[in-house]
């Protein structure tokens, strides 16, 4: 009856006659009658592969905005990705395994998070990462309660108000257990990086931590070194979050421009967009702080014979041993979209990883340039990475109507930040080819010009 | 066959490159300023070739036992077949390929998987509001004790405990804890379940929630849940069921009927998303009517243009993660729901009791069962018909390593001495079964023929035990680029 269980008639009776039942019902006589009698599945019959193969591509074709020409990121963030990578995860060994639990026969899941371990600390520049958090945005709300329960006695949390606002939300959903926390919301300065003023008003010695995008939801690049030297000076953490992993191939580390928990969003590399998920959060912080970590670790051991392995590791922080004193309640990680972070980065390598960083940079920067000779000037002018903010009324005030044509302008920030109404967030990949950049340049012209009759307007679709 | 691999940063050679997307020739742009380059090359990033890739993590796979190569019947894991083609739906470009900021009327295939994935999920759990957005079940498990706590604070009240069954998952007092509660333990019967008159006695108007897993840690269906919420409810509590057990539930019991207030479901376990070496899974949280304004949001919304989305209310607990929660797995989840069909899924759980109460039967001649009250979808064993031999249950788990198949969860529930959880789950054949009942009778036998032999396994698989003491004491969490993975 069911796709996917084995049992013929004479399977069920061997076995019932073993267990002393004369049933399948006789298995539940325990559930109380009352309950058993309301409990029918009410879903319609199941159906064949073709048929569920049909419908779900019936579904997917209703999704015309997977083909559209998209200047989107904004959090997620479309690329390339290696065949290999997708070859791998296909790997039932990778996909069907849980928890390494046992590690004699995990050795796969186990070396793999090893070196995503490695490759997240040397992205993000600091000593020591985890096995992986959820999201960018969860993996920040964990790195601010860890700052907590490194300095305790200290209770305001300034967060950039500039840092993606899912972030924000995440984050102030998470600290509502803890009351004595207070969030301050900095704003940005006229260029689009953390406003030093309003920073300055908020540092002393009840700051417990500063959580800051880099690059920001603008795409700006923060000084991060600056304002980590102001952050260190009255004791306080600094945070940081990079929704873009891929900037990190270009940008200085986290890590070494002051950074004390450095987080990231790692579906840039080498995840699909998915309808913004699953991602991965990327979690790094300084050995010193390694007890205070929230997540699954795993470090290198050897076994009876001498030979190197890897274990899940300083379990004694995670809820299964402390319970309701862990770091954390986190349970699992997300092993197997660490595991495709892992193998992309392997994929590009130390050269490739630069040089796609760099196009994503030249891209953008290019079609910035493009966007200012007709008038549609970016509205920050900070240092940005593969996104950028313009100042575009005209085009804004049509965008839901381009994207029904076809056409994705960047995102409405609007819908974010009220006083940036007028204006929209471009991004630019390797994934744009030049008709597509000629296309939205065009689109941006006619716009401008008034070629263009009607007005439909931005619509919100996800406020924070 | 005895291959080494190394880490893949002790591998390539420098100015190797093994995959370069491509792209347009552009003008380079003027440089980032000096202090925002990064600084170190990239030192330690690894140059391979594709090849070399491909060969490093296929070896890797080669070295795990997982679900789709060998009965893994880790208890309360829910270990059961992944349907491959759910591979092939959720990498459909019209899926993979959508940006979550697109605007709704062009996502309306996304909206549509997400808006039937809720309505089954209600349909299931005969509970009435729904939200998709946690991540797994853990945190789901958060956001529904968020819930609780915003309900209670609702109503201007100050309620500072939960109560937890000693048997529960660690999570439920880790979630309960984050959410600024203190946790009481509840005891439980003899028969392993628990008292209705037991939770009145605990229960007052400082208890926030019960937070009870059913069927149980132990396997076992709570057969006085009705009473058991009532009590709760009568004192003004809630009630949170882990949903963990939810292959235990279907077309048996509804934890809506239960009278059950908040629940998480575990879409990774019950409807069989890929569990991934850890991840990602799904941890959709369903509640009653009221208190629907308090899930987080966005919410899936119906309009005269087709689905969209409504930002949640101010009674909300906010978001737990970013956009709208893992898609791709949910998108799994329904594939396996309408493939089965609403008697099919109750099949499911039909055959997995079934499964579950066969090995029992067949196993507790010669290992212990701590409860003799009928099992659901697990059992649980404990060591003490080994305690005479010396071994230990983690000495069987390593043994069952050399006979092909992965261990029970051990060790939990925690209120069992040397626990052996096994949740054989409904995929499973009878022959199956038959082989991993003849491994544990043998390893029975082996604990008093050979003792010494048992407690040095696994000996057939590439690694011996591996020394964890040493790496709790000296942990080596990376590879260092100078002097390899020497201790930082």
């Amino acid at each position: 009856m069911s796709a996917y269980t084995p049992h013929t008639a004479a399977d069920i009776a061997a076995m019932l006659a073993a267990v002393g039942a004369g049933s399948l019902d006789d298995l539940i006589a325990q559930v109380p009658a009352s309950l058993r009698a309301r409990a029918r599945v009410d879903l319609p019959a199941g159906c064949s592969e073709p048929e569920l193969r049909a419908r779900f591509a019936a579904r997917a074709s209703r999704n015309s905005g997977a083909e559209s020409v998209a200047f989107l990121g904004a959090g997620a963030y479309p690329h390339h990705v290696p065949a290999v990578v997708n070859h791998i995860l296909l790997r039932s060994e990778f996909a069907t395994a849980y928890t390494p639990y046992q590690p004699e026969v995990s050795q796969g899941t186990l070396q793999a998070i090893f070196e995503f371990q490695t490759f997240v600390a040397l992205l993000l520049g600091l000593d020591v990462a985890n096995a992986s958090m959820y999201d960018g945005a969860s993996a920040l709300a964990e790195a601010v309660l860890m700052a907590h329960r490194l300095e305790p006695k200290r209770r305001l949390v300034a967060v950039a108000r500039s840092l993606h606002p899912h972030y924000r939300a995440v984050l102030a959903t998470y600290l509502r257990g803890l009351e004595r926390l207070e969030v301050r919301e900095i704003s940005w300065a006229d260029d689009g990086r953390l406003d030093r003023g309003a920073l300055d008003a908020v540092l002393g010695e009840s700051l417990l931590c500063v959580a800051v995008g880099q690059p920001n939801v603008f795409g700006v690049l923060e000084d991060v070194a600056a304002l980590s030297a102001r952050a260190h000076a009255v004791g306080a953490l600094v945070v940081s979050a990079t929704p873009e992993a891929l900037a990190l191939g270009l940008v200085r580390s986290p890590g070494s421009t002051g950074a004390d928990i450095a987080v990231a969003e790692g579906q840039s590399l080498g995840l699909p967009l998915s309808y913004g998920g699953p991602g991965v959060g990327l979690f790094a912080t300084h050995e010193r702080f390694v007890r205070f970590m929230p997540g699954r670790l795993v470090g290198e051991t050897v076994d009876a014979n001498g030979r190197r392995g890897y274990v899940l590791t300083l379990a004694t922080r995670e809820q299964h041993i402390r319970r309701e004193r862990a770091t954390s309640n986190i349970c699992t990680n997300q092993g197997l979209c660490a595991l495709a972070v892992t193998v992309y980065l392997s994929m590009l390598g130390r050269q490739g990883l630069r040089r796609l960083a760099r196009r994503n940079y030249d891209a953008a920067h290019a079609v910035a340039a493009r966007l200012g000779e007709i008038g549609a000037e970016r509205r920050f002018a900070a240092p940005f990475f593969n996104e950028f903010v313009i100042r575009a009324p005209q085009v804004v005030a049509r965008w839901e109507q381009l994207a029904r044509e076809g056409l994705i302008a960047g995102f409405p920030l609007g819908c974010w930040y009220p006083e940036l109404q007028d204006c929209l967030l471009v991004c630019v990949t390797e994934i744009h080819t030049p008709e597509e950049i000629d296309r939205l340049v065009d689109a941006m012209r006619a716009c401008a010009e008034g070629h263009v009759g009607g007005r439909s307007g931005a619509c919100c679709l996800t406020n924070p | 066959m005895l291959l080494d691999e190394p880490l893949i940063f002790e591998r390539g050679a420098p100015g190797r490159v093994g995959w370069d997307p491509g792209g347009i020739a552009l003008e380079p742009a003027a440089d980032l300023p000096q202090e925002l380059q990064r600084d170190d090359d990239l030192a330690g990033i690894p140059e391979l070739s594709e090849l070399e890739v491909l060969r490093h993590y296929l070896r890797l796979s080669q070295w795990n036992y997982a679900a789709a190569t060998t009965f893994y019947p880790l208890g309360s894991c829910t270990m059961k077949y992944n349907p491959v083609v759910h591979e092939e739906i959720a990498r459909l470009p019209g899926f993979a390929r959508l940006h979550p900021l697109v605007p709704p009327a062009l996502a309306q295939g996304a909206l549509e998987v997400l808006a039937a994935l809720e309505q089954a999920l209600l349909a299931i759990s005969g509970l009435e509001a729904v939200t998709l957005q946690p991540a797994a079940g853990a945190q789901g498990e958060l956001t529904g004790m968020l819930v609780v706590r915003a309900y209670h604070a609702d109503r201007g009240q100050r309620r500072g405990r939960v109560l937890i069954p000693a048997s529960a998952h660690g999570t439920n007092p880790a979630s309960s804890a984050f959410c600024g509660y203190a946790v009481t333990e509840v005891p439980t019967t003899a028969r392993g379940l628990l008292d209705a008159t037991t939770v009145a006695d605990t229960m007052d108007e400082s208890v926030a929630a019960l937070m009870v897993t059913n069927p149980n840690t132990l396997g076992l269906f709570e057969e006085d849940i009705e009473r058991v919420t009532e009590a709760v409810h009568a004192r003004g509590g809630l009630v949170y069921m882990d949903g963990a057990n939810l292959n235990a539930l279907m077309g048996v019991a509804r934890p809506g009927d239960m009278g059950v207030d908040v629940m998480q479901f575990n879409l990774h376990k019950t409807f069989s998303t890929p569990h991934g070496g850890g991840g990602p899974g799904a941890g959709p949280v369903a509640v009653r009517a009221s208190l629907a304004e308090y899930l987080p949001g966005p919410r899936l919304v119906r309009g005269a243009e087709g689905w969209s989305w409504e930002e949640a209310g101010p009674k909300s607990v906010g978001r737990v993660r970013s956009f709208f929660g893992n898609f791709g797995v949910l998108l799994r989840a329904l594939a396996y729901i309408e493939r089965l069909g609403g008697p099919g899924l109750e099949q499911v759980t039909r055959l997995a009791i079934l499964n579950a109460a066969y090995l029992r039967a067949r196993l507790q001649e010669r290992f212990h069962l701590p409860y003799d009250t009928p099992c659901m979808h697990e059992c649980v064993f404990s060591d003490r018909t080994l305690a005479d031999t010396g071994v230990t249950t983690l000495d069987v788990a390593k043994r069952l390593l050399d006979y092909g198949f992965y261990a029970p969860t051990i060790y939990f529930p925690l209120v069992v001495k040397g626990a052996l959880m096994i949740e054989p789950t409904e995929t499973e054949t009878k022959e199956t079964l038959d082989a991993f009942v003849a491994a544990m009778v043998a390893i029975a036998d082996e604990a008093r023929a050979e003792p010494e032999q048992l407690r040095r396994a696994p000996h057939a698989t590439r690694w011996a035990r591996l020394d964890e003491t040493r790496a709790a004491r000296h942990p080596v969490l990376r590879w260092r680029p100078t002097g390899g993975s020497a201790e930082a």
